[in-house]
C-alpha cells in the first residue's frame, strides 16, 4: 500500500473510527475547516463519527442544520467561495437528490464558469451501500449518478488506512470531492492506519492481490468479498489480480490496463446496479484502448437492474453478490 | 421629459449629496443604455441573446449606492445590471460578456449577464434560480465566522425564485444564525410569464419576513433614494450584527423576460403603457431638475455622455478576440485537463 | 505525386520474385518504412517496406504471382499529393532498402488445411469457427508469430484457442506445433480435408495434384541442377563417438540453463569438420571453369528439414568459432529458421554443409550436394552396439555413421577419404574432457 506517513508507528481501527479521526486531525489543524450536516453536532452523527467535536470545536464550527440538504450543501458551496473549508454531511446517500443541482450545477462548475476566479474546495462525506437491511433508502449506491460529471471528483475508499490519507488528501483538494463511506465497512474492517498526517493522492488505485490469468477491479465493500474470492481461487491453483479503484473519479487508467495487458481478462465486480454503472465505463475504456490483449469478453458482476435491495433479507441478499458468487464469476473467466 | 419649475421645497434625499444624487441618475441612465445596447447588437445579428432590466434602474442604482465597495459581497441574479455596474461593473467589462470574448471575467462561457468579479466582491451564479441564495448564506457564514465586522452580503432575486425551496431553505439558515446577509426582492410583478397572482397567495413577498423572525420591509422602487434608504438600513444592520433582512422593492419588468420571449402572448400593450408612466428614469430626471440638482442641459449632456461612454466600450469590447477552442479544456479542475479524468 | 513500387532484387543472382502475400489493399494508408507486401524468393520471404507515405492506389500483381525484378508491383499516391501519373519507376540498381526479416512459408501459405490442429471438430468447419472465435488477443499474437490459429489444438473452454496456446506454439515454432497438432489428433489428415479443398505437400490427397508453390519450385530446380552438374560420389565411414556423447552429456544441462539453447552432439560434429577441412582445403572449394576455386572462409550450412521445406542457414566463419559459439550461433539459426525468420544473408555464402540426419533413425544417407560446394557430409542416427575393440576385448560403444557425397569434379576418392578418416579420428578424440 503505496502511503508515506512522517510516523513508523500505526494503530488498529475500524472505518468509521478512521473517518473519526482524520476529521478531529482537519480540525484541529486547520480553523477553515467547519463540519455542517443533520445531527452532526449535539448527536455527534449517526455513526458518533463527530462526537464530542461540538464541546471541542464549538457550535460555530460543528454546525446542526436544519433538515434541508439542498442548503447543506449550497451553503458549503457559498463557504467555499468565500475560503473556508467546509465538509459537508449528508446522513445517508439515500438523502442526497435534493441536492443534485448543488452538486452537479454549481459545485461541480464553479470554476469552470468563473473561468477560474471562483473556486470550490469543498468536501461532501455520505455513508452509501446496503447488506445492513437498509432496505429502500438506507442502502443505495450513488457513485454513477455523479461520476459522469466533469469538475467532480469521487473517492470510495475500503480499507481505514486509505480514509484517513484519501479524506485528508479530498480535505485539501481544491476543487469539490464526494466521499462515499461503505456503512457495513465502517465496523467491519478494521486495519493498520499509519499515525501522524498523510495523504493518498486521488486517481491511484491499489493492487491487493496480484495474479496473471484475471484482473478483478472493484472499490468498497465489495473489495474485501473479492480479495476473499480470489484467495480461494489461489487455493484452487487460480491467479487473480485484485485491484481497489480507491478512487472513482478521477480514476487510475494506467492499473486497470497494465493489468489487463498482463492477466488478458477482466472483471469487474461493483454493488451498484450493472446498467451504466462504473464497470460500464471501464468496459469501454478497456475495449477501446486494450483491444488486442483480451483474451475473453469483459465481464460485469453488479446488482440487476432494480430500483433497490429489499428490506427481506432474501430480496437484499438476491440484490448484492456473494462472494461465492464473486468466485464463481472468476473461475468462469479464469477458465474460458 | 416634464417641464418643471425649480422647487423651493426640500428633496427627501436621506443623506446623498448631489454628486451622489447625480451619481444615481447616471447609473440609472447607463444601465438604460447598456440594456438597449444588447438588443440592439441582437437585431444587429451580432450577439444571438439579451436580456432586459427596464423598469429596475432606481431599485437597482439605489441598492448599489448603499453597498460597501471592497468590504461587501453581492450575490445577484441575470437581470441586475445596473446594480453591477453600480458597485464597480465597467461597461466594458459588461460588453465583454455581451460579445463573449477571451477577456470577459467568465472567459465568455457563460451567457452574458451572469456577471462575476472577484476583486469587485461580485460572486459568481449560473442561470438556476435560487441557487445562488445558499451560497451567499454560505458566504456570509464565513464574514461572521471570521469575525467579520462591517462586512455583509447582499443578495438579489426576482419575485419568481422566492418560490424556490432553496429560497427558504436559505433563509431560513440566515435567521437561524443571525448572519450579516440581506434578501433583496425585486418584485417586478412577472415570472416570465406568471403574474404574481399565480406564484403566491400572499402577494406582499416582505411579510415572509415574520415567518423567519427577521425584520422586513417594502419600499418603492422606483424611487432610487427611497431604495437606498431602505437598502442602508438593511445593510447597516446586518454590518453591525444585528442579522438578516428582508427587504422587497416593488417595480415592473416593461420587456419581455429576454429576447426568447415575446410577452404580448401573457400581457397587454396597454398594461405595460399604464406602467410607463411611472417609469423611474425620466421620474428621477424630472426630481433632479425640479429640485435644481441638474438642469435640463445638464441632463441632456449626461445622456450623451452614457452614450459615449457605451459606444466606447462597445467598439473596445467588440474589438477583443474570441476564446480558441483550445481555451475550452482550462479550469475543469486544478492544474491541467486530461481526457478521463 | 504517385509512386510506382516495382519487384525488388533480393539475392545477388535474383532473376524474379514473387507476391508472397499483400499486407495492404487499395485504399489502405501506409507510413513511409512500413510493410506492405511481402514478396517471396528462393524459399526466402522478405516484407518490403514503403519508400513513401500514403495511400495505396493500385495493386499490380495478384498474390501467388512472379514477376521478373524491376516489374511494377503496386502504386502508393503519396499523402497530400494531388492524383497525376505515377513517377516512372527508378532504373538504378535494385538493391532494396533493408528487407524486414524473412518469414519462412510458414503453414499458413504451405498448409493452410491443417484443420485437425483446432481440437475443436475435425471439419472444415470446425477449422474455420476456431478462426471466427479467435479472441483480439488471439489474433494479434498469432500475426506477430506468423502462427496460422487453425494449426494449434486449443486448451481453452470448448476447445477455444487461448491467448497462451499461442505463445506456447511460438516458442516450439511451427513446425514442432504442426507436429504437436498432427500427434494429438486423432484422425489422420486425408480425413479431414476441406470438401472440395486443394491437396498440399503437408496434406496430400491420392489421386490429387499437389500445386507447386515457389519453396518446391526452386527445391526442384536446384536438385536437379545439383544431380545434373555435379558427379556425385560416395563414401561413409563408422565414428565411436562414446566420449564425445560423453562429454555432451556431462555439459548439456549447464550449457542449456547459460544459453537457452539445446547442446546436441552437432557443434562437436562441426568443430571436427572445420578443423578437418582445414587440413583438407580442396573440400571447401568450388568448382569453376576456370579451376577449382578454394574459399578463403569456411561458412557452414546446417541443412534443416521443416514440416514443408527444407532451408540451409550457414554460419559465417565457423572454422573460427569455438563449440560453445557453434552451438550458439546453430541454435539461433535452427530457432530463426523454425519461426520462419531466416534473411537472406542467413542463406547465402555457404562453402560446405552439415546434415544432422540421424533424427529419425537413418543410419546411412546419400544427401545431393548444395550447388556451388565440393561436397556435403551427414551425421546419421548414434546407436549403441558391441564393438571389438583393438585388443580384440568386445565394449558397448556408441557408433555413428557420417556419410558424404562429394564433387567428384572436385575430389577424387583419395581426397575424400582422407578428409572423412580425419573427421573420425579428430571426433573419436574428443571428450569426454574438455571444455566447449
Amino acid at each position: 500500500m503505496a502511503v508515506s506517513s512522517s510516523s513508523a508507528t500505526s494503530t488498529v481501527m475500524n472505518n468509521v473510527e478512521a473517518v473519526r479521526a482524520t476529521l478531529y486531525e482537519a480540525m484541529k489543524t486547520d480553523d477553515r475547516t467547519v463540519i455542517l450536516g443533520e445531527d452532526v453536532g449535539a448527536r455527534g452523527n449517526v455513526f458518533l463519527i463527530t462526537k464530542d467535536f461540538i464541546n471541542e470545536f464549538g457550535p460555530e464550527r460543528v454546525i446542526d442544520t436544519p433538515i434541508a440538504e439542498a442548503s447543506i450543501v449550497g451553503i458549503a458551496v457559498g463557504m467555499a467561495m468565500e475560503g473556508l473549508r467546509p465538509v459537508a454531511e449528508i446522513q445517508f446517500a439515500d438523502f442526497i437528490y435534493p441536492a443534485f443541482n448543488q452538486i452537479v450545477g454549481e459545485a461541480a462548475k464553479t470554476r469552470y464558469r468563473s473561468n477560474g476566479e471562483y473556486t470550490c474546495p469543498l468536501v461532501i462525506r455520505t455513508p452509501y451501500g446496503g447488506g445492513v437491511r437498509g432496505a429502500l433508502s438506507h442502502s443505495v449506491s450513488i457513485e454513477a449518478l455523479f461520476y459522469h460529471v466533469p469538475g467532480l471528483k469521487i473517492v470510495a475508499p475500503a480499507f481505514p488506512a486509505d480514509v484517513k490519507g484519501l479524506l485528508n488528501a479530498s480535505i485539501d483538494d481544491p476543487d469539490p470531492v464526494l466521499f462515499l463511506e461503505h456503512k457495513k465497512t465502517y465496523r467491519l474492517i478494521k486495519g493498520e492506519v499509519p499515525d501522524g498526517h498523510y495523504t493518498i493522492p486521488l486517481g491511484k488505485a491499489n493492487i491487493l492481490k496480484e495474479g496473471t490469468q484475471l484482473s478483478v477491479v472493484s472499490y468498497g465493500l465489495y473489495v474485501h468479498w473479492a480479495l476473499e474470492a480470489a484467495q480461494k481461487l489461489q487455493e484452487e491453483g487460480l491467479s487473480v489480480e485484485v485491484i481497489d479503484l480507491r478512487s472513482i473519479r478521477p480514476m487510475d487508467k494506467g492499473t486497470i490496463l497494465r493489468s489487463v495487458e498482463k492477466t488478458r481478462k477482466l472483471l469487474i465486480v461493483h454493488e451498484d446496479n450493472k446498467f451504466g454503472g462504473i464497470g460500464a465505463e471501464i468496459s469501454a475504456m478497456v475495449a477501446e484502448e486494450a483491444l488486442f490483449h483480451l483474451d475473453a469478453p469483459i465481464r460485469r458482476l453488479a446488482a440487476p437492474d432494480v430500483p433497490a435491495m429489499g428490506y427481506a433479507l432474501p430480496l437484499e441478499e438476491e440484490y448484492m453478490s456473494s462472494p461465492g458468487e464473486m468466485a464463481e464469476a472468476m473461475r468462469e473467466l479464469v477458465k474460458f | 421629459m416634464a417641464k418643471t419649475d425649480v422647487k423651493t421645497g426640500t428633496l427627501e434625499r436621506r443623506g446623498l449629496s448631489d454628486d451622489q444624487l447625480r451619481a444615481l441618475l447616471r447609473n440609472m441612465l447607463l444601465q438604460r443604455q447598456l440594456d438597449n445596447r444588447g438588443f440592439q447588437l441582437n437585431r444587429q445579428g451580432k450577439v444571438p441573446f439579451a436580456l432586459g432590466s427596464e423598469g429596475h434602474e432606481a431599485l437597482q442604482a439605489g441598492a448599489a449606492m448603499a453597498f460597501s465597495r471592497g468590504k461587501d459581497l453581492l450575490a445577484p441574479y441575470y437581470r441586475d445590471l445596473g446594480l453591477c455596474l453600480g458597485i464597480g461593473l465597467s461597461p466594458y467589462e459588461i460588453l465583454l460578456s455581451i460579445f463573449a470574448r477571451a477577456a470577459d471575467h467568465n472567459g465568455g462561457r457563460q451567457f452574458p449577464n451572469h456577471y462575476s468579479s472577484k476583486a469587485a466582491g461580485l460572486m459568481s451564479f449560473s442561470s438556476i434560480l435560487a441557487a445562488h441564495i445558499p451560497h451567499a448564506v454560505g458566504a456570509a457564514y464565513a464574514l461572521q465566522y471570521r469575525g467579520e465586522k462591517g462586512r455583509a452580503v447582499l443578495a438579489t432575486c426576482g419575485d419568481g425564485t422566492t418560490s424556490e425551496g432553496e429560497w427558504h431553505e436559505s433563509m431560513n439558515f440566515a435567521a437561524i444564525h443571525k448572519l450579516p446577509f440581506v434578501m433583496l426582492v425585486e418584485n417586478n410583478e412577472w415570472a416570465i410569464s406568471t403574474p404574481l397572482d399565480k406564484q403566491m397567495a400572499q402577494p406582499e413577498i416582505w411579510k415572509r419576513a415574520a415567518g423567519y423572525g427577521i425584520p422586513g420591509r417594502r419600499f418603492n422602487g422606483f424611487d432610487p433614494i427611497e431604495t437606498y434608504a431602505a437598502v442602508k438600513e438593511a445593510m447597516d444592520r446586518a454590518r453591525s450584527g444585528g442579522g438578516p433582512s428582508l427587504i422587497e422593492g416593488t417595480c415592473y419588468r416593461y420587456l419581455a423576460h429576454s429576447t426568447d420571449d415575446n410577452d404580448m402572448t401573457y400581457r397587454t400593450k396597454e398594461e405595460v403603457l399604464e406602467h410607463r408612466k411611472h417609469d423611474p428614469v425620466p421620474r428621477f430626471e424630472s426630481i433632479l431638475v425640479e429640485y435644481g440638482v441638474m438642469t435640463a442641459q445638464d441632463v441632456e449632456a449626461m445622456r450623451k455622455d452614457v452614450l459615449r461612454e457605451t459606444n466606447e466600450a462597445t467598439d473596445k469590447a467588440e474589438s477583443m478576440p474570441y476564446p480558441e477552442p483550445k481555451d475550452l479544456y482550462t479550469h475543469v479542475y486544478e492544474g491541467a485537463w486530461e481526457p478521463w479524468q | 505525386m504517385a509512386t510506382t513500387i516495382t519487384m525488388p532484387q533480393l539475392g545477388e543472382t535474383v532473376t524474379e520474385g514473387t507476391v508472397a502475400q499483400w499486407l495492404k489493399k487499395v485504399g489502405d494508408s501506409v507510413d513511409k518504412y512500413e510493410a506492405f507486401v511481402e514478396v517471396s524468393t528462393d524459399k526466402v520471404n522478405a516484407e518490403v517496406p514503403s519508400p513513401v507515405t500514403g495511400t495505396i492506389r493500385e495493386v499490380l500483381v495478384k498474390e501467388g504471382e512472379t514477376v521478373a525484378t524491376g516489374t511494377p508491383i503496386a502504386v502508393i499516391d503519396e499523402v497530400g499529393a494531388a492524383t497525376s501519373a505515377p513517377s516512372a519507376p527508378p532504373q538504378a540498381s535494385h538493391a532494396p532498402a533493408a528487407p524486414a526479416a524473412a518469414v519462412a512459408p510458414a503453414p499458413a501459405q504451405a498448409a493452410p488445411a491443417f484443420t485437425n490442429g483446432a481440437g475443436s471438430g475435425a471439419t472444415a468447419n470446425g477449422a474455420e469457427a476456431v478462426l471466427r472465435g479467435a479472441s483480439p488477443a488471439v489474433r494479434r499474437l498469432a500475426r506477430e508469430h506468423h502462427i496460422d490459429i487453425r494449426t494449434i489444438k486449443g486448451t481453452g473452454s470448448n476447445g477455444r484457442v487461448t491467448a497462451d496456446d499461442v505463445l506456447a506454439a511460438s516458442r516450439m515454432g511451427p513446425s514442432a506445433a504442426v507436429g504437436q497438432a498432427i500427434a494429438s489428433s486423432p484422425a489422420p489428415a486425408a480425413a479431414s480435408a476441406p470438401p472440395g479443398g486443394t491437396s498440399t505437400y503437408g496434406n496430400p490427397i491420392p489421386g490429387t495434384i499437389v500445386p507447386l508453390n515457389q519453396a518446391r519450385r526452386i527445391i526442384a530446380e536446384r536438385m536437379v541442377e545439383s544431380k545434373h552438374t555435379a558427379p556425385h560420389a560416395w563414401s561413409m565411414v563408422e565414428i565411436d563417438v562414446t566420449n564425445v556423447w560423453k562429454w555432451r552429456t556431462r555439459e548439456k544441462d549447464r550449457f542449456e540453463r547459460e544459453t537457452g539453447y539445446k547442446l546436441t552432439l552437432l557443434p562437436f560434429f562441426i568443430r571436427a569438420v572445420v578443423e578437418s577441412l582445414a587440413a583438407f582445403p580442396l573440400m571447401n572449394a568450388k568448382f569453376t571453369p576456370e579451376g577449382l576455386y578454394v574459399n578463403k572462409d569456411v561458412n557452414v550450412g546446417i541443412a534443416i528439414g521443416l514440416a514443408t521445406n527444407l532451408v540451409v542457414p550457414v554460419i559465417k566463419r565457423a572454422d573460427q568459432m569455438s563449440i560453445k559459439g557453434l552451438a550458439i550461433a546453430g541454435g539461433e539459426l535452427i530457432d530463426k529458421a523454425r519461426r520462419g525468420k531466416l534473411g537472406v544473408d542467413d542463406l547465402a555464402g555457404g562453402t560446405f554443409t552439415v546434415n544432422n540426419n540421424g533424427a529419425n533413425g537413418s543410419w546411412a544417407s546419400a544427401p545431393i550436394i548444395n550447388g556451388g560446394q565440393a561436397g556435403i557430409v551427414t551425421m546419421e542416427t548414434v546407436v549403441k552396439k558391441p564393438v571389438v575393440r583393438d585388443d580384440d576385448s568386445i565394449a558397448i560403444r556408441s557408433m555413428m555413421n557420417s556419410c558424404l557425397s562429394l564433387d567428384h569434379r572436385v575430389v577424387d576418392g583419395y581426397v575424400a577419404s582422407g578428409f572423412l578418416a580425419d573427421l573420425k579420428k579428430r571426433l573419436e578424440k574428443m571428450g569426454p574432457e574438455g571444455s566447449l
